[in-house]
Order: structure tokens, then C-alpha cells, then sequence
């Protein structure tokens, strides 16, 4: 069934894959970001209690969320990488990381900035801002992994296991405002059930989630492609394009 | 529209401070990421090619001995 899939791990199939959606990442990524961040600054009303602090959501939730997604990504790909020996995934996977980890730098730091006019304080030790934190130093032992190895299929196999055993930390970040009691809100946006939030505020919120997410998939292949290049600079086709481009 | 003058707005009803500093931070950030981003195919093959360049060198100096 999934048998379509196998010419992908092929790594000039798979650059070739990686050019021909960028276009499409990256132009609805740039395009929903504006729609929902000039939406969310600009259109959505006023919080009653927050007033306008609470615009830093439209950075900070979909930062947050996608931090924890591209994680997943990331560890996706890596297990697919350990267990079927695929290169491309492992290739993927360290394309992942240096966005994530800006991603949850991003996220971190948001909070934070709203975390002071609604707390009163920039930073607290709970469950919920620490193990985001936490997240951020896999992301960083990630990438620091790979980069430790001259050889890039022992530097996967390290960086993937850490990213693997790292999973268990994102459902103690999504569930930590449950499990603990803590300064952070619970979730607003709920998928089972109405969410805690006016239509008005939560489009230009959804947009914005939608968009981060395509931009990390944009910039990921850009990276990715750049990674397939780096690991097959014996091959042929790898060789023919740096002549054509990278002689100048 | 929410506000009626472009003060109103670059104010943000008194959370000017944090509001901008948090988009800023964001956007500055997301704008080095994408330029380191996109500079690494090009310099990726700018060292294949020069190793290419180094090899051939190599060859033409062992042909002539």
C-alpha cells in the first residue's frame, strides 16, 4: 500500500520532491502568516480582562503549538531513519531541529513577554514553562549531536535516539497545566468541544497556527535539500549542479 | 477595525512595551533563520565545487610529473 512512497528515499527523487512543493509551502506560508498576524493586531477586538496584552497570542500559541508538532516531526523522522535505515529521513530530522529549536525560542520568549504586564513576572519555574524549556535543550542536544560526528550516519543514529527518547517530554508539556497547577492558561482552543474564545479571535488565531506550520514545512525542505547535497557530494547529479551553480 | 488612530494602535492600549517587543523578537528571529536558511544550498555547493576544482588540480599536477 505504502510501496508509492519508496522512490522518495531515493535522495535525488527526494530533492527533486523537496523543489517542486517549496514554492507552495512558502507562498501559503508567507500568506497566511500576514492574513492572521494583520488580523490579530489589527481586526480582532479586545480582550475584557487581558485588553491588548493578550495579541501576543496570535505569536505565542502558534509558536508553542508548532514547537511541539515539529518535534514530533522530527522524532517521526529519525525513528524512520533508525528502524527502516533510510538516510533521507535522518537527513530530514536534522533539518528539523535548528527551526524547532528557534521555534521554541520564539515560544519561550513570547510567553515571557506577556508573562510580565499579566503576571507580573517574566519567568516562573512550573511545569508548563519548564518543560517547554526542557524542549528547547533537546532541540539544542539534537543538533549539537549531530554536528558532534564526522560521519553523518553514526551522528543520525546518536541524535535520533536522543530525539526518540525526548518524545516522552511533549505530553508532559500538553498536559502540564492539567497534571500541576500552574500560573499558565489552560487550553483555549479545544477540539472536541466549543473553545474558550470568540469566532473573531480564534480565525485569525487558527490562520496563524496554519501558517506557522507551513513555514517550518518550507523552511525544513529548504534545509533538507541543502542536507541532501552536503551527505551526496560524490554523486553525479550532486556534482553537475554544484559546476552549474556553485562556480562563481 | 479596532483602533481609530495609528497612535491608538502603536500603543496598544498601554501594552506597547510588551506587545512589540514580542512581535519584534518573533519576526526579527524568524527573519535570520529564513536568510541562514536560504544561504545554505549555495554554500553547500560552492565547497563542492571547490573541492571538485582542488581534486582536478590534483590530477593535472600528478599527469605532469
Amino acid at each position: 500500500m505504502w510501496k508509492w512512497l519508496h522512490p522518495y528515499a531515493d535522495p535525488q527523487r527526494a530533492y527533486q520532491l523537496s523543489s517542486k512543493l517549496l514554492p507552495w509551502f512558502s507562498l501559503l506560508a508567507i500568506s497566511l502568516i500576514g492574513i492572521g498576524t494583520v488580523w490579530g493586531l489589527l481586526f480582532a477586538p479586545t480582550d475584557y480582562q487581558q485588553g491588548d496584552s493578550y495579541r501576543i497570542i496570535f505569536i505565542h500559541v502558534p509558536a508553542a503549538s508548532m514547537s511541539m508538532a515539529a518535534y514530533m516531526a522530527m522524532a517521526s523522522a529519525a525513528f524512520v531513519g533508525i528502524v527502516w535505515q533510510i538516510k533521507s529521513a535522518d537527513w530530514m530530522a536534522a533539518a528539523i531541529a535548528p527551526i524547532g529549536a528557534v521555534i521554541t525560542f520564539i515560544a519561550l520568549f513570547t510567553g515571557a513577554a506577556w508573562g510580565k504586564p499579566m503576571w507580573g513576572t517574566w519567568w516562573v519555574w512550573d511545569a508548563r514553562l519548564t518543560s517547554e524549556l526542557v524542549l528547547l535543550f533537546l532541540y539544542l542536544g539534537v543538533i549539537a549531536l549531530y554536528a558532534s560526528f564526522e560521519d553523518k550516519v553514526l551522528a543520525a543514529r546518536a541524535a535520533g535516539i536522543l530525539a526518540i527518547v525526548g518524545v516522552i517530554n511533549i505530553p508532559i508539556i500538553k498536559y502540564s497545566v492539567e497534571w500541576w497547577s500552574s500560573l499558565h492558561q489552560g487550553s483555549t482552543i479545544k477540539i472536541t468541544e466549543k473553545s474558550a474564545m470568540p469566532d473573531s479571535m480564534l480565525y485569525p488565531l487558527l490562520i496563524n497556527i496554519l501558517g506557522f506550520g507551513l513555514m517550518i514545512g518550507a523552511l525544513s525542505l529548504v534545509r533538507f535539500k541543502a542536507e541532501i547535497l552536503a551527505r551526496n557530494s560524490m554523486r553525479p547529479w550532486v556534482r553537475e549542479l554544484a559546476q552549474a551553480k556553485g562556480v562563481k | 477595525m479596532q483602533y481609530h488612530s495609528l497612535a491608538e494602535f502603536l500603543n496598544m492600549g498601554g501594552y506597547a512595551f510588551f506587545v512589540w517587543l514580542a512581535y519584534g523578537v518573533t519576526f526579527g528571529c524568524l527573519a535570520v533563520l529564513i536568510i541562514t536558511t536560504l544561504g545554505q544550498e549555495s554554500r553547500v555547493l560552492k565547497h563542492i565545487a571547490n573541492k571538485m576544482k582542488r581534486e582536478e588540480r590534483l590530477k593535472q599536477n600528478r599527469g605532469s610529473k
